[in-house]
């Protein structure tokens, strides 16, 4: 088990550096593309361009530039905006993330618990024209785009029935701290939290109805059949726990890439000042540096998150460890 | 079913609950499959849907010159059109809950100016179709594009094994690692920094090139390709009938394309319906971030865009291009279940939409 734990160790710090080479390579060596272009602001002298790629050392052979990229990233965290020399990179990405966990955690409980009632519904109404019902409605959730659910949310909560009884406590987009005010910190992200969890509700929904119906077939279901437990105990101890697996492994990866940068549209629609609002602010200036430490910032996050999981697992089932 | 149990099934199509073996006898596995997806009405009903938006999209210089008589690419800020006979103006002064500054016309529900018009005064129904064109052409070229390099980056790891395999599994595995959208993001962003276009040896690439998010989407999806497909090539080059075509001396390349890539083939089929709509999505997300499709391209994602700052004034604008993506790919997802169970009526295989 330990030398499971190193060998994964090891396998993530490598990933970890191949990551941050690659990251740097699409933005400063991608062939045909000169990443001054966009810090030297429109129609710049050729004296400006020349003072800027010094500045940000862009004039020096790419491994220099790498490992100063680096260090300005993690060892003195000064790494400075292009366009707005002010705006500190690691301290804004730090500022933001309570926000993206905010959202992310809200909606994963709420995708988690209606997935499981709607999947459980599903098999316990199979026949009926329920189950079918339900999978139809759990697909065209799959299927919707996540920003544009959210601007028809704003679309009804913000606007045309705002004024009715049904939304009028929506508060305008934005965001509250939890620290400063628990209560509008809920109001804010409770429209947020629900588009979010929409196509994982669906998803998921849809796996754990599978799973479930192929687990239904398993001899230890009938086992619990023979001993003459109900059925409901059955659905709940014996199918809903096993099915649980897959459904727990597809969580820890869907909660990794949603606050490593997955929910940037969700932010963005709903005006939540979080890690993706900030890189949609820096695309929309082009600002290299500032979406590079998101871009690693997000992959460093999930392949962390996957390390772990990994670890968790393998002490859970020994079957996962590998020789 | 029961009824079926003992008997012996084809080699390499199962069959599906229902089927008697007798009926399939003689035919070949692709035919056996496209019989039973015939049958799927459900899956009939999603392929004819997702065929007709595919032909109103691709009609859409037919709608905008003979129906709609616009030019949905040219700004119209100070034109009129026709509605219950008086001439109103595209451009409304004062229209909006405030009575400030100028609100685009809303829905005529005539020919002209269907769905009102967007900022510039466009007709909003031409732009839909047209920008149905680019998403589709985008969706289906990069899911395509990505199942082709990714079955043959697995054909080669899988055959060769070795460090060639050892090779191109790490690069997947890296391209893997990171999140998908950021990766798409950051090389969008970085290919749009260049803004007269991209110059590489003899190719140029216009930055409004449907080009540029097609390889980068193809590029970000070749990992989740590769990786069930190199598992197969594998598993099939342990094959008896692949043994027998080496005893024979057969060269690499027969051995590639006409012993195991016929056998990995349904893998890739399976995944294509769905891998087009996630690419479909992702390719809306890119041009709503306003990094994928470039004006004076226009696609579903920058439609809806288009139609964020008209959000309460106009709310179609945004509405309309999200219910084509929405039924756009409910159609492949409910065809993508169809065409799994037909050819492999007990596969797991599931892809993430």
């Amino acid at each position: 088990m330990a030398l499971f734990i190193v060998r994964r160790l090891i396998g993530l710090v490598v990933v970890l550096f191949a990551i941050t080479v690659l990251t740097f390579l699409i933005f400063f060596a991608t062939p045909g593309v000169d990443p001054t272009r966009s810090l030297a602001g429109r129609n710049p002298t050729p004296e400006t361009v020349a003072a800027v790629r010094h500045q940000f050392g862009l004039d020096r052979s790419k491994p220099e530039q790498y490992l100063l990229m680096m260090k300005r990233l993690f060892i003195s965290r000064d790494l400075v905006s292009y366009g707005n020399q002010a705006l500190k990179v690691v301290p804004a990405i730090t500022a933001a993330t309570p926000v993206t966990f905010s959202l992310v955690i809200g909606a994963a409980v709420i995708w988690i618990l209606l997935s499981i009632l709607t999947g459980v519904l599903a098999v316990v109404l199979k026949g009926s024209i329920w189950d079918p019902l339900l999978m139809i409605v759990a697909l065209i959730g799959i299927s919707m785009p996540v920003f544009w659910l959210g601007e028809v949310a704003n679309l009804i909560t913000q606007d045309r029935l705002h004024d009715t009884f049904l939304f009028s406590w929506v508060p305008p987009l934005g965001y509250t701290p939890l620290t400063e005010n628990p209560w509008q910190w809920f109001l804010h992200l409770i429209i947020p939290w629900l588009t979010l969890a929409a196509l994982y509700v669906g998803f998921y929904a849809r796996v754990l109805r599978a799973n479930l119906l192929d687990v239904a077939n398993e001899d230890f279901v009938r086992t619990a059949r023979a001993k003459g437990l109900s059925e409901r105990r059955i659905l709940t101890r014996h199918m809903l726990r096993t099915s649980m697996i897959t459904f727990v492994s597809l969580f820890g990866l869907d909660f990794a890439v949603l606050v490593g940068g997955g929910a940037l549209l969700t932010e963005v629609v709903f005006g939540l000042p979080g890690v993706g609002l900030l890189t949609y602010r820096s695309l929309q200036s082009l600002d290299l540096p500032v979406i590079m430490a998101t871009v690693i910032y997000g992959a460093f996050f999930i392949t962390i998150a996957n390390a772990v999981v990994d670890i968790l697992y393998a002490r859970l089932d020994p079957r996962i460890r590998p020789t | 079913m029961a009824e079926f149990a003992y008997e012996p099934e084809p080699a390499s199509v199962g069959l599906a609950p229902g089927e008697s073996i007798r009926e399939f006898a003689g035919k070949s596995p692709w035919r056996l499959a496209g019989r039973r997806l015939a049958r799927n009405r459900v899956a009939m009903a999603a392929l004819a849907l997702f065929v007709l938006i595919v032909a109103v999209s691709f009609a859409a210089p037919l709608y905008a010159k003979h129906i709609a008589h616009t030019d949905p690419f040219a700004n119209n800020l100070n034109g009129t059109t026709v509605v219950d006979g008086k001439t109103v103006e595209v451009l409304q002064q004062g229209g909006g809950p405030l009575k400030l500054g100028e609100t685009p016309i809303g829905p005529t529900w005539h020919a002209n100016y269907f769905l009102g018009a967007d900022n510039q005064g466009r007709d909003v129904m031409a732009r839909v179709l047209y920008g149905g064109r680019a998403s589709l052409l985008i969706g289906i070229g990069s899911a395509v594009l990505a199942c082709l390099a990714a079955l043959f980056l697995a054909l080669l790891a899988g055959y060769f094994r070795g460090p060639v395999d050892v090779f191109l599994s790490r690069l997947m595995d890296l391209i893997w690692a990171f999140p998908i959208f950021l990766l798409a993001i950051s090389l969008a962003t970085v290919l749009l920094t260049a803004p007269d276009g991209l110059q590489w040896g003899p190719v140029h690439v216009d930055p409004s090139s449907l080009w540029i998010p097609t390889l980068i989407i193809a590029l970000v999806y070749v990992p989740y390709v590769y990786r069930p497909v190199r598992g197969q090539v594998l598993s099939v080059r342990e094959k008896e009938y692949v043994e027998a075509a080496v005893a024979q001396g057969a060269s690499s390349l027969r051995l590639m394309f006409s012993e195991i890539l016929p056998n990995v083939l349904t893998t890739v089929i399976v995944m294509l319906p769905l891998m087009i709509a996630t690419t479909i999505l992702t390719e809306a997300a890119l041009s709503f971030l306003s990094i994928g499709v470039q004006p004076p391209q226009a696609s579903w994602g920058t439609i809806i865009d288009d139609g964020q700052d008209l959000l309460y004034s106009r709310p179609w604008v945004a509405i309309a291009p999200g219910i084509m993506i929405v039924l756009t790919v409910l159609s492949l997802n409910v065809l993508g279940d169809g065409v799994r169970d037909a050819l492999d009526p007990r596969a797991k295989l599931r892809l993430k939409g």
